[in-house]
């Protein structure tokens, strides 16, 4: 088993998945409670990358990131190496790769939330970050657990974007899915076999817990 | 004194209403559908007419004309829906307390205790909202509606969950906490009984129009002749 690429493996998605939640609460909210027209365009460019092949994606990131950009030369001004093949490249492309997964449920969850409610905290003086932060979260926290579950293992599983944008370096950019095909490759049937079992115990667990989660017990659903 | 001259189109409905309420506890009377949700919810500033201005007291709180329009929140209005719509996922005494966040500690609970022994809910501070009959919702829903002190009051239907009696009684207790706050109150209703049980100025409306407004007797004298109507012999 290699410890090292499932430890990074755990790191990346971890990191990408705090880092979404972070990013597509605020999307999440100013998809549902704002009213420009501007808005069908947001949700739609943040929906593309679920229909984008992930090896273009990672291509564009690839080509975005590295020297032949003023962006990936500023970038690597900056960081004092390209993002492209290294983890923070790998964390950026994640983010990117992975947000519909992050975005789509939290907005279900915040869309289902009673209007009155929101009416109710309106008329009670609630601004639009008290709103969110005191009535929409905690009334669609199994969304967001949903949000954070599908983001991670959507990012434990992701191979095309991490080959194009990252290579495959130990203890940098090699996952454990690039582990499986290199193991596979080689020929080394039992050492994927072992890898493949990782990763479909971790999403096994993973989705079992958001479904016990949200199982309303009792008829005490809140 | 209350003013407000609108007109709102919103599909094929058509409001169209200008009045002076100039007593301090006015009752839009009117069938379902006549439009009374809908001008509460323009007074609030839940939604925008399409023309028109409101004010109160001489402050103006909408007015299309000339691009003014204060938020909900800073109007110092509340709304009372047929729907308490209580948070959730907060107990009655911190739904009571959502409004009034910006008071101290000891002032908000103070408050809190203050407006739930109005509505008689008391012994409901440490519930769940789910554990309330419809009836305990509303009363709830108006502590924590009248929780900040605001100026206008707007009632829809509020007590629809409670019986004659209790609905009376909140009522009357309601009445003369409104009078000691110098709070303008507006209550729409279909229930003629309420807009007789207030001694207020009622306002009738049909189809989005305001078609009179007067003491109860003069505003339904029509609706007095269609309900006696119904018990003649024929």
């Amino acid at each position: 088993m290699d410890w090292q690429a499932l430890a990074l493996t755990i790191k990346l998605a971890s990191l990408t998945t705090a880092i979404l939640l972070v990013i597509t609460i605020p999307l999440a909210a100013l998809l549902v409670l704002g009213r420009s027209r501007w808005l069908a365009a947001l949700e739609a460019l943040a929906a593309l990358p679920l229909v984008l092949p992930p090896t273009v994606l990672g291509f564009f990131l690839l080509v975005l990131l590295g020297m032949r950009t003023a962006i990936g030369r500023s970038i690597a001004g900056l960081l004092g190496h390209p993002l492209a093949f290294s983890f923070a490249g790998l964390v950026v492309g994640s983010i990117i790769y992975s947000l519909p997964f992050a975005v789509q449920p939290i907005v279900a969850g915040f869309a289902a939330v009673d209007t009155s409610l929101l009416d109710a905290a309106r008329m009670l003086g609630a601004g639009p970050v008290r709103i969110v932060l005191r009535v929409l979260v905690p009334l669609a926290r199994r969304s967001m657990l949903a949000a954070a579950v599908l983001a991670f293992l959507h990012t434990v599983g992701e191979f095309g974007v991490v080959l194009m944008l990252g290579g495959d370096i130990p203890g940098a950019t090699r996952t454990l899915s690039i582990v499986l095909y290199n193991q596979v490759e080689n020929f080394d049937y039992a050492a994927a076999n072992r890898t493949a079992a990782l990763l479909l115990g971790l999403s096994v667990v993973a989705l079992g817990a958001i479904y016990a989660v949200a199982r309303p017990r009792g008829g005490r659903r809140v | 004194m209350f003013e407000f001259s609108l007109d709102s189109k919103r599909g094929s409905f058509h409001l169209r209403a200008e009045c002076r309420f100039a007593s301090r506890w006015t009752v839009i009377f009117g069938p379902s559908g006549a439009g009374k949700s809908t001008l509460l919810r323009l007074f609030a500033g839940l939604d925008l007419p399409d023309r028109g201005r409101i004010e109160l007291n001489g402050r103006v709180l909408t007015d299309v004309g000339r691009h003014v329009f204060i938020k909900p929140g800073s109007r110092q209005a509340a709304m009372v829906a047929q729907q308490p719509a209580l948070f959730p996922h907060l107990k009655v005494g911190a739904n009571v307390a959502f409004g009034i966040v910006s008071l101290d500690a000891a002032n908000r609970d103070a408050r809190v205790a203050e407006m739930l022994a109005l509505v008689d809910g008391t012994h409901l501070a440490d519930r769940w909202p789910r554990d309330l009959s419809g009836g305990e919702a509303q009363r709830v829903a108006l502590a924590r509606s009248l929780a900040p002190l605001p100026r206008l009051l707007l009632l829809d239907e509020p007590f629809s969950a409670l019986d004659g009696t209790a609905s009376d009684a909140l009522l009357s207790r309601l009445r003369i906490w409104t009078d000691e706050h110098q709070v303008q109150t507006v209550m729409a209703t279909h229930d003629a009984t309420d807009a007789f049980a207030t001694s207020s100025d009622v306002a009738l409306l049909k189809e989005g129009r305001l078609v009179s407004l007067g003491s109860a007797p003069d505003a339904l004298a029509s609706e007095r002749d269609r309900i006696v109507s119904r018990f003649e012999i024929r």
